[in-house]
């Protein structure tokens, strides 16, 4: 029984940060349809950037969160300037060739610069963050990804709640032509959307950073475990981005609890062609039909 | 049509017949050209290459065939796949399986190691039925760790960690070994790949795959069974991986699941985009680019480091060759988005018009 609560409390943890992870790439898809493949890219960015900064520049931690924040909307925003406004048009295959390459690139070039090894964080999480009780205990950087992530989800939820940013965006997800008539302008909003997602990636990247250690191959890899997450939840459904996140999380530490440690990598994209053949817009996704 | 004289330029477009339109060369110039290059190929190369050079020529041959196979699916009916790698390793477990395990003969692996890569590739096409291009990438990139982790797991039949030993091929109880021999025996399946890719390209399975690929909604309301052609455009591209990858499996010898990662699904990709989508040129000029790059790159890091690296940098091939492969990819995408075969044909018309050429 302590084992299964163990599990569930590790899998709802990391789960919830699949869905954070998967957050910015909805944003993305969302407002432009683009299939990122450079999402787990752009989250290592961030992790390593926020690394940079705290270690090698001696930044304080909040001053550091908050430049590698600034860093990655940067990242993001011109990405989409000098990558994706020339393709707005083009077949989507190119597009999604493009963040292939963009991967790709990242990737290699990060690995360059920092290679294969696994970092860590400085201790800056204070003790009394963990909770202990009895049977369940939660280590301090759960209960702060946690926080983290529940704060930046309620602060995005305010913003395209209530800024008009935030609702130019959800007008353009939702209707393009129509965005465009009636004064949107939605190439800013894309460029928007590409930067508030690097945000939310590099958040990610920071809080995954925090638990797992900071390495090239393993960080880029979340961003294809992204793809499970979403599609399980619905491409363009951002709660179903979260929820998607926590059940896939908790597949992934039940698998490796119970059967073997070794399915645990497979187990979401062993789920993600059954749900391709069974539910193929996911839980929350729009479906959409088109009949000849 | 019988003519007596060979014909030389098009001297406009004057095309009174289907058959004209299908020709696959249009003039005898094209006619002869290929014929002199493949004489060329057949006897020049083996007896001018250094073994090394020699070895790269036959890498180019067998990753032809399986970029060749991308582009059929890729180019030609718009389904991208990020699992092509893997379906290349199903090849070469494929052939090591038939040859070690059920001692087949040679001639016989090579198709049968292509025909159980192309079921394996329908099984993840299968998510096409019901959804459009994008869906099929994910499934595929599912497939490409779900097959990675078979390779790796599948211990009592694939050998595990440990891989695979080949014996040599026989061809009519004649072994073939040696660069040489191999160089042949590539080459000709790679002049029989093409001949098929190009005339099933003509066939009313190419025009429908290529009518997918414009306008799926159109194809099918033009009487095309979509499903159907989309699995046997991934059948088809699956069958050119496998075989691809038999013949690696016989060339290397020893085989392992680690070459099979999403990375060669990647560099596949890189071919396709960089030679040009849908050109049948593109692929084979896309992996002549590739893998010079690719040997280009090992030779400058192999320099670099003998040169005992400059002030301390260590450069390590991998990263480096995985930056280049993905600029390149975004470089072709932006600024020449249909890739080296464009550019050839360009250079080839601005010769042909000159001095008017503009």
């Amino acid at each position: 029984m302590d084992f299964f609560l163990q599990l569930l409390i590790n899998g709802l943890s990391i789960g919830f940060l699949y869905g954070l992870s998967a957050m910015g790439f909805v944003m993305i898809f969302k407002s432009s349809s683009v299939l990122n493949f450079a999402h787990g890219e752009i989250l290592a960015f961030g992790a390593f950037l926020f690394l940079a900064l705290a270690t090698w520049a001696q930044l304080p931690i909040a001053l550091a969160f908050v430049v590698t924040l600034a860093g990655a909307f940067v990242l993001g925003f011109v990405i989409e300037r000098i990558f994706l406004r020339p393709l707005i048009g083009e077949p989507l295959i190119q597009v999604i060739m493009l963040t292939v390459g963009l991967a790709s690139m990242f990737k290699g070039g990060m690995l360059l610069v920092w290679g294969g090894n696994l970092y860590t964080y400085p201790e800056f999480l204070p003790e009394g963050l963990g909770v202990n009780w009895g049977v369940i205990q939660v280590p301090p950087v759960y209960v702060a990804a946690v926080i983290i992530g529940s704060l930046f989800l309620l602060l995005f939820g305010l913003f395209f709640k209530f800024s008009s940013q935030g609702i130019y965006m959800r007008s353009v997800a939702d209707n393009q032509p129509a965005a465009l008539s009636l004064g949107v302008h939605v190439r800013r909003v894309f460029a928007l959307s590409w930067a508030i997602a690097a945000v939310v990636a590099g958040i990610s990247g920071i809080v995954l950073g925090i638990i797992n250690g900071i390495n090239v191959h393993e960080l880029s890899s979340i961003g294809l475990k992204v793809f499970p997450v979403v599609i399980l939840g619905g491409l363009d459904s951002i709660s179903g981005a979260i929820i998607g996140g926590l059940i896939i999380g908790l597949l992934e530490t039940f698998t490796g609890g119970y059967l073997s440690p070794s399915l645990r990598d497979i187990v979401p994209y062993i789920t993600l062609v059954f749900i391709l053949l069974i539910k193929p817009y996911g839980l929350f996704g729009l479906v959409e039909i088109e009949r000849v | 049509m019988s003519r007596k004289t060979l014909r030389f330029r098009p001297c406009g477009n004057f095309k009174v017949r289907y058959r004209e339109e299908l020709a696959v060369f249009e003039t005898d110039f094209g006619r002869l050209w290929a014929a002199a290059g493949l004489a060329a190929l057949f006897v020049l190369v083996p007896w001018a290459a250094t073994p090394y050079l020699l070895y790269v020529v036959n890498l180019i041959g067998i990753s032809a065939i399986a970029a060749l196979g991308l582009n059929i699916l890729v180019g030609y009916t718009g389904l991208i796949s990020l699992g092509h790698g893997a379906f290349f390793g199903v090849g070469a477990y494929s052939a090591g399986i038939l040859a070690v395990t059920y001692d087949v003969p040679f001639l016989a692996v090579i198709p049968l190691a292509g025909l159980m890569t192309a079921v394996v590739g329908m099984v993840f096409g299968i998510p096409s039925g019901r959804l459009k291009g994008l869906y099929l990438t994910i499934a595929t990139l599912a497939g490409q760790f779900i097959i990675e982790y078979i390779l790796v797991h599948w211990e009592s039949v694939t050998g595990g960690t440990m891989g695979m030993t080949l014996p040599a091929p026989t061809l009519f109880g004649v072994p073939v070994t040696g660069d040489v021999s191999f160089f042949y025996l590539i080459y000709t399946a790679v002049v029989v790949m093409v001949f098929i890719a190009v005339n099933l390209m003509r066939t009313r399975y190419g025009r429908a795959f290529v009518a997918i690929r414009d306008n799926d909604r159109a194809a099918e309301g033009m009487g095309i069974p979509i499903f159907p052609y989309k699995l046997l455009s991934f059948a088809v591209s699956s069958f050119y991986a496998g075989v691809a990858g038999g013949l690696w499996a016989y060339y290397m010898i020893s085989i392992s699941a680690e070459p099979f990662n999403l990375g060669l699904s990647v560099e596949y990709i890189a071919m396709v985009i960089i030679g040009g989508l849908g050109s049948i040129s593109g692929a084979i000029f896309g992996t002549v680019f590739i893998t010079l790059l690719n040997e280009g790159l090992r030779w400058v890091t192999d320099t670099i480091m003998n040169m005992g690296g400059v002030a301390g940098v260590e450069l390590t091939l991998a990263p480096l060759r995985e930056f280049v492969f993905g600029l390149a990819i975004v470089l072709f995408i932006l600024f020449e988005p249909r890739g080296l075969a464009e550019i050839w044909r360009i250079v080839r018309s601005s010769f042909r018009l000159w001095p008017f050429s503009y």
